[in-house]
Parts: structure tokens; sequence; C-alpha cells
């Protein structure tokens, strides 16, 4: 064992840089799914075929989200940050990372959310929109709770894409486990180092996995039990 | 009432315009039930979403109670709409809602007060045999539970009207029989108007009044089930009673008649009794009948020799024994 290991295990680093991972995706995946899942309901209703077809809304939209989408996120970041510094006042640090994070996961969450939300069967809105719905009652209450297990499985693989971009994220000041294996680990030779971290995210990530196929499967009443 | 004047629809598309109805005019009386038949691709299933204007027709006028529905807004639209209870053929139900919350569902659409409509829809579970269920979801039903959900919310707002577009097609003839029951008796005690869309004559002749045959966008005929059953005028209504019999009985000789059977015993030799009391020989030239629970019903074709004392007698013995028949060309 290095001594940066042994360091880092007795002054608790480890333990805080997870905390700092798992809170970073968190909240990062909470604040994308604000925007992404009214814009990924947006680009479904929208679209031909669509409980509400709007063409120029949603191509529009579509462009927009699909140039957010081909950026690289390493590419993006460095882009993104006047923007951090505008929001949150800074370009560094967790705060800034979180902005671009966010920035990054909208446009993928809402690809994500648009694809459940066009797996609900055609036959169910057709019978929902001739009970006399709305378009807002046939979103809010056909197609959100409709695909909601394709939601939450949606959710667990955006989730680890987030957690994935707040290892990147740790070049721009960012902590977690990234960031420890990077400074601390790769800069400084220790190999030990970068690969309990491997450990450590590739627990997170079979927690997260685990917890949210479960979820998925739990809620799904297609499902015999 | 519903009143359909002049009703056109045509799908554009990109190898050129696809007519899928032309020139459509019928009313459905309040309180009937009436049947629109026709070859899958005729055009049925638009008709029927024209009543409701899930699709907007090109031309032409829907009138719902003497409302045009082209000139609502879509606000009123909506409120029609809630009127006009709609089953289908895959039934449709929402599959992250329990028996109850699916019937629960047009009622909260209508901003009835949950109470109400627990009340309310528990009391059509009830009525469609389902109250063992009411917890279970879709996927635990069968088809016809399905069905009979799916009828359930489809009065839940008590409407005058119900569409249905072959609800009974994905059944067997067991659960056909059952649902069809189901909707007769829910036109007779609540009075609602049905509309039956379907491929199958035998569920015309099962419920409906009345019938409309559809063939390539355009009514071929329209008339009682009875008259169009026993004496069918166009091609494609006898084709759709039946099925297969135009080829074989067209190259035949001699006096052809057509015996519809609609409910008769079963249990009786017919046939044999024919030909021994009348002393002719008969030919069965096509037999389409089916024997449920010890009554007959269907359709058959026989040749007898083309001899008018003989056709006197058949007709006589016919009458007699109250089979009705028809002269077949």
């Amino acid at each position: 064992m290095s001594e940066m290991f042994h360091q880092l295990w007795e002054s608790g680093g480890f333990l805080t840089a997870t905390w700092e991972t798992v809170y970073m995706t968190v909240l990062s995946t909470a604040i994308s799914y604000v925007i992404g899942l009214p814009l990924g309901v947006l680009l479904a209703a929208t679209d031909r075929g669509g409980v509400h077809p709007i063409p120029w809304l949603n191509k529009t939209l579509g462009i927009i989200v699909n140039i957010f989408r081909s950026m690289p996120f390493i590419v993006l970041m460095v882009a993104m940050l006047p923007v951090a510094k505008f929001i949150v006042g800074t370009s560094l640090g967790n705060s800034a990372m979180i902005v671009m994070l966010v920035i990054a996961a909208s446009p993928y969450i809402a690809r994500m959310v648009e694809s459940s939300i066009k797996e609900v069967n055609a036959g169910v809105i057709e019978a929902a929109e001739a009970m006399g719905s709305s378009t807002m009652q046939i979103i809010v209450k056909v197609l959100i709770p409709e695909s909601k297990p394709s939601l939450i499985i949606g959710a667990v693989i955006s989730s680890v894409t987030i957690l994935g971009y707040t290892a990147m994220a740790s070049t721009i000041g960012g902590g977690g486990l990234g960031a420890v294996a990077i400074t601390k680990g790769h800069q400084r030779f220790n190999d030990d180092v970068i690969w309990f971290c491997v450990v450590l995210i590739v627990l997170i990530v079979q927690l997260m996995q685990e917890f949210g196929m479960r979820l998925a499967h739990k809620t799904d009443k297609r499902i015999h039990k | 009432m519903i009143e359909i004047q002049h009703l056109s629809k045509v799908f554009p598309s990109a190898a050129g315009d696809i007519t899928a109805l032309s020139d459509i005019n019928l009313t459905v009386a309040d309180g009937e039930i009436f049947g629109i038949i026709g070859l899958s691709g005729a055009g049925k299933s638009t008709l029927v979403r024209c009543m409701n204007l899930l699709e907007r027709p090109t031309e032409g006028r829907v009138i719902v109670d003497g409302n045009d529905l082209m000139t609502l807004s879509k606000k009123e639209l909506l409120k029609v709409r809630q009127s006009i209870g709609m089953i289908f053929q895959s039934f449709n139900l929402l599959e992250q809602r329990n028996v109850l919350a699916n019937v629960c569902y047009p009622l909260e659409i209508a901003g009835v007060p949950k109470e109400d409509a627990k009340k309310r829809a528990t009391e059509l579970i009830d009525m469609v045999g389902l109250s063992e269920r009411i917890r279970s979801y879709p996927s635990q039903l069968s088809g016809g539970q399905k069905q009979r959900v799916a009828i359930a919310r489809a009065l839940a707002t008590n409407p005058k009207y119900l569409l249905c577009d072959e609800a009974t097609s994905a059944l067997d003839p067991n659960t056909t029989a059952s649902i069809l029951e189901l909707l007769r008796d829910i036109n007779r005690t609540m009075g609602v108007t049905i509309v039956v869309i379907t491929h199958e004559m035998k569920v015309i002749d099962r419920i409906c009044d009345r019938v409309a045959v559809i063939d390539q966008s355009k009514i071929a005929e329209i008339g009682n089930v009875s008259e169009v059953f026993t004496a069918p005028k166009s091609a494609i209504a006898r084709e759709l009673i039946l099925p297969g019999a135009t080829s074989v009985t067209a190259q035949t000789n001699g006096h052809k008649i057509r015996l519809v059977f609609n409910g008769e015993d079963s249990g009786k030799p017919l046939v044999s009794s024919l030909i021994l009391e009348c002393q002719i020989p008969v030919n069965i030239l096509f037999a389409d009948t089916k024997d449920i629970e010890g009554r007959s019903y269907g359709h058959m074709v026989i040749q007898i020799p083309d001899d008018a004392r003989m056709r006197e007698r058949v007709e006589a013995f016919l009458d007699a024994n109250r089979i009705v028949h028809s002269e077949e060309v």
C-alpha cells in the first residue's frame, strides 16, 4: 500500500469522496429531471403522431437537444464555464460542476423520457381521447403513469451516466472519487488509489442499478406477481 | 340520434390520396343496436372513429343529438365525447391501473368527486360481473374480463351511445357470446344506443337491429338485419353472410334455396324430414351452421329439382317448420 492510500484511508478521504460522488450524482440527476422530464414529454407530445403535434416546435427542440447531445462532455464542460460562472458565481468547484452536469444531462434525459413516453400503447391513448380527455389530462393521467416503469429504468441509466460525468468534472476542481483517482492516484503514481476508487465507483453503480431495477419491477403492474 | 351526412374521409399519403370513406349517409336511431359490417380495409373502423371525431372527416357532417360535431370547439367536443362510450378490439385498458381505477378514469376526467366516482365504478364493475377482480390489474385478467372492464369504463359517465370497434374479434366464440349478451342487456336495461363494428356476420345476427354493409369505402346495403340476412341484395353482403358459398352455388343448376337457422332446435333432423315428407331429392350445396346450447344458427343452401310443384311443397314444409328461407340466385 502506498503512503497516499494509508493517508486517505486514515483521514476518511475515501469516505468523503464517495459521499461527494453520490451527492453530486443524485443532486444533478434530480435537477436534470426538472428540466429533462417536461422537455422529454414535450418532445413526445409535439411529435407527428403525438397527442398534440406541433411540428415546428418539435423540430426546434429536437435540434437544440441534438446539439447538446452531440458535444463530448469534456468539451461541453469547458464551453459552459462562463454559464456556470453566471449561474453560481464561480466556474470552479462542486457547484459549478453541478451546473455542467445538469446542462449535459438534461438533453440526454429528455431523450430517455421521450422514448419511454413513446412506448405507451397508442390504443390506450386513443381510448383516453375517446373518453374526452384533454391533452394535459392524457399527459398527466395516461402517458406518465403508464410509462412509469420505463421512466424509472431510464432514470437509473441516466444517473449512471451522470456518475461517469462527475469523474470528468474533477478536471475543473470538483470533488468526488474521480478527482481522488486523478489527482491523488494518477498524477502521483499511486495505482492502488486509482483501483480502490474504481472499486468504490463500481459498487455505487451496482447498488444504484440493483435498487433502480427492483423499484421499476415493483411499480410495474404488467408483471404477474 | 347519430346522423352521418355525405361523409368522406381521404388520407393523404406519399403514394397518393387514399379514400377510406366516400359519401356515407346513415342514421343511428336512439335505442337501437346498429351494426356496421365489412371486410378489413373497407373503412368501417374509420367510420366509427368519425362518430366521435377521433378522425375528422374530410367532407360531410356528423350530427349527434342535433349537434354538428365539426362546428364544436375543442372543449365542447371533449364534453360530447364524454357522452359517447367506446370499446376496442384490444381493450385498451390502462395497464398500470387496477380494475377500479380504470373504471374511475372517465369519471376523473369528467370531474366527478372521488368518492362518488368509486361508488359508481363499483356498481358498474358489479354489473359486468367482476366484483371479485376489482383490485386486479389488467395483466391478471382474461380477454373477456378485460372487455368487461372496458365496457364498465365506457359506461361510467352514463353515455347515451356506445361505440364498439371489433369488440369481440379478439375473443373466443363462448366469450364473444357472453360479451354480446352483456351488450344486449345494456341496450335493453339502460337504453344505451350501440354501434357495433365487425367483420363477423354472426355478431350482427346476434344483437343488431339494423345493419349497414360497407364495401370499398361505400355503403353497399343498409336495412333491418333480418332482411339483409335472409335476402342480401349486394354481392358483398352475400359473401359476408355465406363466406365461400357464392363460388359453389353460382355454378350449380336447379332451384336453390337458402335456409336460415336462427336458433331452431338442433335436435330435429330437418333435412331428413324434408326429404321424407316432400319425397324429393335434396342436395346440400353449402352449409355453415353452428350448434350453440342445443340451438342451431347459420345458413344452408340446398338444391332441389327445378320443378314448380316440388318447390311449392318444399316451401310449404319450411314455412310449417318456421324456417326462414329465400331463393338463392
